[in-house]
């Protein structure tokens, strides 16, 4: 059989979202997990038919351009705002779905304050939280999430502990507030892992739908070029050190 | 017994050439380009073994760029 009667229309088992605008060219660099992330949301709001009541909140950091590339409703928040802006959103349009997208800079440092009491309120929000222990916008410094011993622009040397504190694990922070509903953290470096990341993300869009409070999908990502790495060589480094830190699994889900 | 065929096709000006998906392919199917690149100046991804492809769709799922379609076919 040729290729030419393989690549028929009826045939085609995999296309790219319709929600994700194949007109526009995505600034992130090669290999960066954001990609791989705004099309699995792409997909679950095309495929949850949410497409007409979506409100997405767009962070600062690499996904500040996320609102380009995902045709659904978008706010840019101020920088860690969008759990704040989200709040609003959902209380002033019930009947919309509202997520929030951030980085680890965005959520786990300047907007802590705003993300931890937005999910103790139980706002009905889906916050899509992108864990790639650095700060990758501005060059590669060392993040609140950055691992012991990991290099960045500014521990050159590794991060100590006595200089720079532990890395903080907001996610299970989160887990342990009343409000939240579904806490999760999961992965895209493997085609198993990107699945079982799409079916978090329904199963956060399904308890905004049903009004159940904050659900939080933590996705430990690679940022390549911060880490000085290749694709695969970064999938490969966070898989072997970044899970012993922040290992995968739903840390709470009420039924 | 019925064997399965599948193929690709690549958005070579959306491919930004990051090797993932030849990573990902259990069958060793798609290869970046060695010489040819896109007008962005990135070796983007092709298929060097079509062949071998299954359309298992491991390529598309782990590609940053959903530049990547999958056809399979059942061949009795």
């Amino acid at each position: 059989m040729e290729i030419q009667d393989i690549i028929r229309p009826e045939n085609k088992v995999y296309s790219a979202p319709e929600l994700l605008d194949q007109n526009v060219h995505m600034h992130y660099c090669p290999g960066c997990s954001h990609g791989v992330i705004h099309k699995l949301l792409a997909e679950v709001i095309a495929e949850m038919g949410l497409a007409e009541k979506t409100v997405g909140v767009s962070p600062v950091g690499c996904a500040v351009f996320a609102y380009n590339y995902i045709d659904v409703d978008w706010v840019e928040a101020a920088h860690g705002r969008a759990p704040a802006v989200a709040t609003a959103i959902s209380r002033l349009w019930p009947e919309d779905v509202v997520f929030t997208y951030q980085g680890d800079g965005d959520m786990s440092a300047i907007g802590t304050a705003e993300s931890i009491h937005a999910a103790n309120r139980g706002e009905n929000i889906v916050m899509v939280f992108v864990n790639n222990a650095i700060y990758g916008m501005t060059g590669g410094q060392m993040a609140p999430t950055t691992l012991v011993g990991q290099k960045t622009a500014t521990t050159p040397y590794g991060r100590r502990v006595d200089l720079n504190g532990h890395p903080l694990e907001i996610t299970n922070l989160m887990a342990i507030l009343d409000g939240t509903c579904y806490v999760t953290r999961q992965s895209v470096h493997t085609p198993a892992n990107v699945r079982k990341t799409k079916a978090a993300l329904k199963k956060a869009f399904q308890n905004a739908l049903d009004k159940k409070g904050t659900s939080v999908v933590e996705v430990v990502a690679t940022c390549n070029s911060g880490w000085k790495m290749s694709p695969e060589k970064a999938n490969e480094w966070m898989a072997e050190h970044m899970f012993a830190k922040y290992p995968l699994g739903d840390l709470k889900d009420v039924k | 017994m019925a064997k399965i065929k599948g193929a690709v096709t690549v958005n070579v000006e959306r491919c930004k050439g990051c090797n993932l998906c030849v990573v990902a392919c259990p069958t060793d199917t798609l290869s970046l380009q060695a010489n040819e690149v896109n007008d962005r100046g990135y070796h983007y991804a092709y298929m060097s073994n079509p062949d071998a492809c299954i359309g298992c769709c491991s390529c598309a799922l782990v590609c940053p760029d959903a530049c990547i379609e999958v056809y399979r076919v059942k061949v009795d």
